[in-house]
């Protein structure tokens, strides 16, 4: 099969049992290169584990799942430099400043011209007056713009974001969301994002995966969602998934 | 463009590099992280060589047998400062959140380790430079005299600290925060076993054995030769190192063994408690 046409990432039968807990239970899904994903679901319905294993950092109980052709994790080392993550679960270290991150970051993912890429980062990011500060010092905003500046250090084929703009004024959320999607379209990069924010996903992403109870409980264009549940607004359709209530359809049968 | 390298090699010593960054930018931006790599050991080996220095006036042994505390006291110190600069290091990803992003980047586990020994030499090096200094002002006692035999001391307990940080840091990756007090306290379970301050003649003749197993005894034994008996036993040095090798690869082992663990587990998604 041609390489274009290769999912960036393909998800098969995935199984993930904590003792007697199953996070996720044998899901399947495959993202096409250049595409972007909207993973939504409440607490506990499996996305964190689900993105983790994608990166290779949980080994699945049963079922594969590979990244640009690599399965994870055994064969992660052949991916890891063209992936990349930002999460509100792990932090950059507070006490170096943004320009010394960066550049330990730069290094560990074999950039070439480390200051280079700062220097641009910085410029795209609105970075550069902050580029020497302790990054400890900035404030939530910029603290994510330095977080997001990490996770594009590399030029990702392939990006997974954990709530992205979580804890953000609407101006910079906003701001941050629009920068996301320009470098998914130029770079023509994958883009799988869990959030519980559903206008950001209804916004960035042209596909949606509901995951309840470790389970795909739907997976549809964000269109077809709302004309399939009836509802204007996809954290409605959300909220239908997570009480239980059924599609439009089968409501009226 | 700036792009990724294709090919990610196997070992970069450029990643080693940006995690030693990582960590002397650390350092160099908090000055109680350097003060406290110098106050501990430099009070210690003054308590013991004031301590050494009045026993030697009032017993013709300790007399003869000048320096051998202090001695003893700053090779303690190389092997726990050694574990624990490699330790230290290591939390430092833990108590930063740090750690997700390094287990999701190509950082490779030989490559941390490789940073994490490079960097506990450094921080040793910061520490005691300035303590040995001390007790050739305070005693008399010049470490750096012993030449050769130092640097055998040196190599062997940088090796058991190395081995012994290496299985701790995969303890507490496994078992998250809940394990960090390994970090701090498992040196001193070795420290009567490897007869630091007496013989391993000391010791009831059926715990004598289990010491002869561990590589600092053959180091400290090595320090009293030196220093009462005025000879170098080289074979203890090569006992030493022979069994160095084994608690290294054992460490290693075991580390790799953890983190496979932790990724069975999910604990890597949590670095609490």
């Amino acid at each position: 099969m041609p390489a274009a046409t290769s999912p960036s990432i393909a998800v098969e039968r995935l199984v993930k049992i904590y003792k007697t807990v199953t996070a996720v239970d044998s899901i399947s899904f495959s993202l096409t290169p250049g595409s972007i994903t909207g993973l939504l679901g409440g607490n506990g319905a499996g996305k964190t584990t689900t993105i983790a294993t994608i990166m290779g950092l949980v080994t699945p109980t049963s079922g594969r799942v590979t990244v640009l052709g690599a399965e994870m994790p055994q064969q992660r080392y052949r991916v890891l430099h063209r992936m990349n993550f930002e999460s509100p679960y792990v932090e950059v270290p507070m006490r170096l400043t943004v320009r010394q991150n960066l550049t330990v970051f730069g290094m560990l993912y074999g950039v070439e011209d480390v200051r280079g890429r700062i220097a641009q980062l910085a410029g795209e990011l609105n970075l550069t007056e902050f580029l020497d500060r302790p990054t400890g010092r900035l404030s939530a905003g910029q603290k994510t713009r330095v977080s997001l500046a990490k996770s594009l250090i590399n030029n990702p084929d392939v990006l997974l974001l954990d709530e992205p703009t979580a804890s953000l004024d609407p101006d910079t959320a906003d701001w941050v969301r629009s920068h996301l999607e320009r470098y998914c379209r130029e770079r023509h990069a994958t883009m799988l994002l869990a959030s519980h924010n559903m206008a950001e996903v209804e916004r960035l992403c042209e596909r949606v995966i509901i995951m309840k109870r470790g389970r795909i409980e739907d997976d549809d264009t964000p269109a077809k969602l709302l004309a399939r549940y009836g509802r204007r607004t996809l954290e409605e359709v959300f909220l239908d998934v997570a009480r239980g209530a059924g599609v439009e359809s089968e409501a009226a049968q | 463009m700036s792009m990724p390298a294709q090919i990610s090699p196997s070992f970069s010593p450029r990643r080693v590099a940006a995690m030693m960054l990582r960590y002397w930018y650390l350092l160099r931006s908090s000055w109680p992280r350097l003060l406290d790599l110098v106050y501990w050991p430099a009070v210690q080996m003054l308590t013991w060589g004031f301590l050494q220095y009045y026993i030697a006036s009032n017993a013709g042994f300790f007399a003869r047998a000048g320096g051998t505390f202090i001695g003893a006291v700053l090779l303690w110190d190389i092997l726990f400062r050694g574990q624990l600069g490699f330790s230290i290091s290591f939390l430092e990803e833990m108590w930063s959140r740090n750690l997700g992003n390094l287990m999701m980047s190509p950082l490779r586990p030989m490559e941390f380790i490789s940073a994490l020994m490079v960097m506990s030499v450094v921080r040793l090096s910061i520490g005691a430079v300035p303590v040995t200094l001390l007790a050739i002002a305070f005693f008399g006692f010049n470490l750096y005299g012993l030449g050769f035999a130092l640097v055998a001391f040196f190599f062997n307990l940088m090796f058991t600290s190395w081995a012994i940080g290496i299985f701790v840091s995969g303890l507490i990756l496994r078992n998250g925060m809940g394990a960090e007090n390994f970090a701090w306290s498992i040196m001193f379970f070795f420290m009567p076993l490897t007869c630091v301050y007496y013989p391993v003649t000391t010791l009831p003749a059926w715990l004598q054995p289990l010491a002869w197993m561990l590589p600092p005894t053959y180091v400290f034994e090595g320090m009293r030769a030196l220093l009462i008996q005025k000879v170098f036993r080289a074979d203890l040095m090569l006992d030493a190192l022979g069994l160095n090798a084994v608690f290294f690869s054992a460490g290693v082992i075991g580390f790799l063994a953890l983190l496979r663990s932790a990724r069975r587990h999910g604990s890597l998604m949590q670095t609490g408690e």
